[in-house]
């Protein structure tokens, strides 16, 4: 593909690099601003309560405070966080100050003060009086007949039935899976249980908010949604979109955690009620519990297959919890289903979930967006399958996978919250994926080394005797999964862009996109720079500004690749055809004649007449007093899904239950990949917040709804020394939806580590573990387990 | 109370708290590339590098560094030139959301000082403190081991290129980087 390029397909260095490696200031908090005030949320120590007296006298007495909010100073107006095109498919259940509390960190009060220390002391100066109420920390416990309400508020909308703490229901069934299940000669349904996993942005949210001269709210934020914010903030403050300007500088990583509208709000109160500029930052205490998180799921998955392997009924079930507030309730679900069972073809698909509020941390938008969960259930079952009939885990996947030409239909029911369009698979590239990961991890040869005499009872048992030491601790299995995701929301994403020529030959593009540190506005430049046939330092980007770049809805659903570079494509193109017709009346030649090339326009015949794209820009502006200047906005109707096959090898010490990851190969069809430098590192990135989903990472609760790992040391995330050996191998193909064949990949590489780690652990210990994350104690316990129901071994 | 210290080659006297943090007191002066991640000493965003070693400002008092040498991300390039560690974070895509990156390439600037000629294993050990959510550390370990090389290629022939380039220096004012 690259070769037909010259910047598209090229390892260009980040357009934004060069102030990130100087640690210029870029980001939201690297600005010095006079009289700024420190805000700071009271958060609240109950799981679930009501305000029943609240005092802020002594607070406001303070010297150097100067707001103190508390619901009842405040507009009540009830609104998702979810960073969603309007209208959200989000429930409205959630209010800038209330006088219910439904989760520990839900907000009590906010205040603005002269200093941080000010702040935290006017904190514990504001009396508050709380009727506590039961709350509901389990999931299970919420469908409970009786359960407390947890919102019984009346003005709430879109949830699906409040009175039983049901924010969201889903079921959507193709063809019949009973009759399916009937006609299946193996049938294998499982439960499996995942965790709160938090994004864990090296960068808390941060927001700050001033007055400017003209009394416009400016909302310099860290954000993945500028467009939205400005939207959802006019309307919870109550002040016209007009009197709101967003600014989204660098972002220090999002992962859909910033796909929220989360400080914006309360930040932009104080800086009214105060008249000051003020600055709201999460600690990171505080980024755990009073941010967003993934949805703890409970899924139970029966997959029906005929003996030969082909898949005849796939169902699965879902419980899943929201938390207090329903951002992301129903779309993440919905991912669940549309975005994992359909990989797999079968007439019969049925996909149903619960999902229920609790009085826990908020989840919401975290990359992967529900399909890591369903991956783990889904991948894990399709191994126990092959397993249980003999077959190669590898050939069952390639036997039923999607293919090129198929059309998915549960994703036309399954839409963004409402009907969605059909999806076409017009580039696949999954084959290959799986033959290239095969051979890079050596599947063939190492799963019959690590072949385990212990599962001697299945069916195909005994084929080959066990290479692996007998009596060694150290274990070792290889596995591998399978995933797909989609490249922007089908019908609903959007994007506009805008291309303006300078007198020097330079373009300025602007973007609503919003660059978390992704690389969005070096790809976007790329694809601009190639359609103009210019080289990438001529390309001055600005992106997120809600009054200097036109709309986008923001970066998330693996949309900004396709969706604003397609958006950036079309601009460049009309601006590449007024550049030609310019370029055709200063040389005298016909617009068929001439192509824009190296930063200048030439002819394509041999008479070799060329203008450089500055003096054409010269002739533009002071002969024929015109700006070349172009907009164009662009959406799909379809979301082309890139494809994933991930395998790992594994090495586990049967004394400590340590799961020692030594190998993750990730093979992904990505379409055409723009700057494939960048691509490798979104995966990379992706598999590692992949592998801690798999290992370590939980955000525990304790008995009162407290989260009591709140900080680095004790929430385990992947470091430098824990990592395996990566490989990535990307599987381009053409997709005709995309700008220079593109699709997505920032997400779907964190799908399926955990069940290619947890199907390699099965071929090294002999033992499925279905419940995330997998601690060397389940490790233990499930050995101990199954030494004592099997005691003739050892 | 007067804080007297050295940042980036240059002396400098501030009027500080005593309980005052180093993270606090470098930002509140200028010095943004000094990231607050965590402010508790585990993400490593705000390392700076105290008399040569990495330190998290976040757990040091400002008043610790009294008389002291400090580096910052701001005082690695030099004279306009980016440091061979940069260049490496940019040429083999090490930087994602770069709010890490000042903190890692200090650290590794650490390492190669005492280590010209790291193992992957010392380069991990070496990161080990700087939590990185966006690369999976594969790009960032491959840039230090890059840069390792460059360093010990430059040490080669560093006499006679010092002298050329400080003919360069006239216009320097003037000129800006091409950042491709």
């Amino acid at each position: 593909m690259s070769t037909k390029h010259s910047i598209v397909g090229k390892n260009l260095q980040k357009v934004d690099g060069f102030k990130l490696v100087t640690g210029r200031p870029a980001f939201t908090e690297d600005i010095h601003i006079p009289g700024l005030l420190y805000g700071k949320i009271l958060p609240s120590p109950h799981a679930h309560a009501r305000i029943k007296r609240i005092d802020t006298r002594k607070a406001k007495a303070l010297p150097g405070v100067h707001a103190v909010l508390t619901y009842k100073d405040v507009p009540r107006v009830p609104h998702t966080t979810a960073g969603q095109s309007w209208p959200e498919p989000s429930p409205y259940d959630t209010y800038l100050l209330d006088s219910k509390l439904r989760f520990v960190g839900d907000r009590v009060a906010a205040v603005a003060a002269e200093s941080r220390a000010i702040a935290e002391e006017a904190l514990r100066l504001i009396e508050v009086d709380y009727e506590v109420l039961p709350a509901i920390l389990e999931i299970e416990q919420a469908l409970v007949e009786g359960a407390p309400v947890i919102h019984d508020e009346p003005d709430s909308k879109g949830i699906h039935d409040a009175q039983h703490n049901l924010a969201g229901y889903i079921l959507k069934e193709i063809g019949d899976v009973e009759e399916g299940f009937r006609e299946s000669d193996l049938a294998i349904e499982r439960e499996f249980r995942t965790q709160r996993q938090q994004h864990c942005p090296l960068e808390p949210h941060i927001t700050i908010s001033w007055l400017d001269s003209d009394d416009r709210l400016v909302i310099r934020t860290s954000t993945q949604v500028p467009y939205h914010t400005r939207r959802q903030v006019a309307m919870i403050l109550q002040i016209p979109v007009q009197r709101v300007h967003v600014v989204k500088p660098r972002i220090g990583g999002g992962f859909g955690g910033k796909q929220e509208m989360l400080l914006e709000d309360i930040c932009g109160a104080l800086a009214l009620a105060s008249r000051r500029p003020v600055k709201i930052e999460y600690t990171r205490e505080e980024e755990f519990y009073m941010a967003r998180s993934r949805h703890p799921q409970i899924l139970n998955i029966k997959i029906g297959v005929k003996r030969d392997g082909t898949l005849m009924a796939n169902k699965m079930t879902v419980l899943a919890t929201t938390g207090a507030y329903g951002s992301h309730a129903n779309t993440v679900q919905g991912n669940t289903g549309s975005k994992v069972l359909p990989i797999y073809r079968t007439a019969n698909m049925r996909f149903e979930c619960h999902v229920v509020y609790t009085n826990t941390p908020v989840a919401g938008a975290f990359r992967g967006y529900g399909c890591p969960q369903g991956y783990f259930a889904q991948e894990s079952v399709m191994d126990e399958i092959a397993y249980t009939l003999g077959m190669d885990p590898v050939e069952l996947r390639k036997k039923n996978m999607i293919r090129l030409g198929d059309i998915d239909e549960l994703s036309a029911q399954l839409g963004e919250g409402r009907k969605g369009l059909p999806r076409h698979i017009r580039s696949c590239g999954l084959p290959e994926c799986l033959e290239r990961g095969a051979a890079a991890i050596d599947w063939v040869n190492k799963r019959q080394e690590y072949s385990v005499a212990s599962i001697s009872d299945r069916r195909s048992g005994g084929q080959r005797p066990p290479l692996q030491a007998p009596n060694s601790h150290l274990r070792r299995g290889v596995g591998v999964a399978c995933s797909m995701q989609g490249s922007g929301i089908a019908g609903v994403d959007w994007a506009a862009a805008l291309l303006k020529l300078n007198e020097d030959g330079s373009f300025n593009l602007q973007v609503g996109a919003a660059d978390l540190g992704t690389g969005a506005d070096t790809v976007l430049a790329q694809i601009a720079a190639e359609t103009l046939g210019v080289t990438l330092d001529k390309m001055i980007v600005c992106s997120g500004d809600t009054d200097f770049t036109p709309f986008d809805v923001g970066a998330y659903a693996s949309s900004t690749t396709i969706i604003s570079g397609g958006a950036v494509k079309k601009a460049a193109e009309k601006v590449r055809d007024h550049l030609l017709r310019l370029a055709s009346k200063m040389l005298d030649v016909p617009v068929d004649n001439l192509v824009c090339r190296d930063n200048q326009v030439v002819t394509k015949c041999e008479c070799e007449k060329s203008v450089s794209m500055e003096d054409l820009a010269h002739y533009a502006m002071y002969k024929e007093k015109v700006q070349v200047m172009e907009n164009a906005s662009h959406w799909n109707t379809d979301s082309p899904p890139p494809f994933c096959a991930q395998f790992a090898e594994v090495e586990v010490d049967t004394e400590t239950g340590h799961i020692r990851v030594i190998h993750l190969v990730t093979a992904v069809d990505l379409g055409v990949a723009i700057n494939p430098m960048q691509a490798e590192g979104q995966s990379e990135g992706a598999s590692a917040q992949g592998l801690g989903y798999e290992l370590t990472e939980e955000l525990v609760l304790d008995g009162s709804g407290r989260a009591i790992n709140a900080s680095f040391l004790d929430y385990k995330m992947l470091g430098a020394k824990d990592m395996p050996k990566l490989t990535t191998i990307l599987v381009e193909t053409d997709e005709p939806l995309g700008p220079y064949g593109a699709k997505s990949i920032s997400e779907i590489p964190i799908n399926a580590p955990a069940p290619a780690v947890a199907n390699a652990v099965f071929q090294a210990i002999g033992v499925r573990f279905r419940k995330l994350p997998i601690r060397p104690e389940d490790v233990l316990r499930a050995l101990r387990e199954k030494e004592l129901s099997s005691p003739q071994r050892r | 109370m007067q804080l007297q210290l050295k940042i980036n080659g240059e002396r400098k006297q501030w009027t500080i708290a005593p309980g005052d943090l180093l993270l606090d007191v470098l930002r509140r002066e200028g010095y943004f590339g000094v990231k607050r991640g965590c402010e508790t000493g585990e993400c490593g965003a705000c390392t700076v590098l105290v008399n040569g070693k990495p330190i998290n400002s976040c757990l040091m008092f400002a008043a610790q560094t009294e008389g002291c040498d400090v580096l910052t991300i701001e005082g690695v390039e030099q004279d306009g030139k980016l440091d061979p560690l940069q260049e490496a974070f940019l040429e083999h895509g090490a930087v994602q959301c770069g709010y890490c990156t000042p903190g890692m390439i200090l650290s590794a600037k650490a390492l190669l000082a005492e280590y010209p000629d790291p193992t992957e294993a010392q380069v991990r050990e070496a990161l080990a403190g700087n939590f990185c959510r966006c690369t999976g550390y594969l790009k960032p370990v491959e840039a230090v081991l890059a840069a390792a090389r460059v360093y010990r290629e430059n040490g080669r022939k560093t006499k006679n290129e010092n002298r050329k380039s400080q003919n360069n220096h006239r216009f320097s004012i003037f000129q800006f980087r091409s950042r491709h």
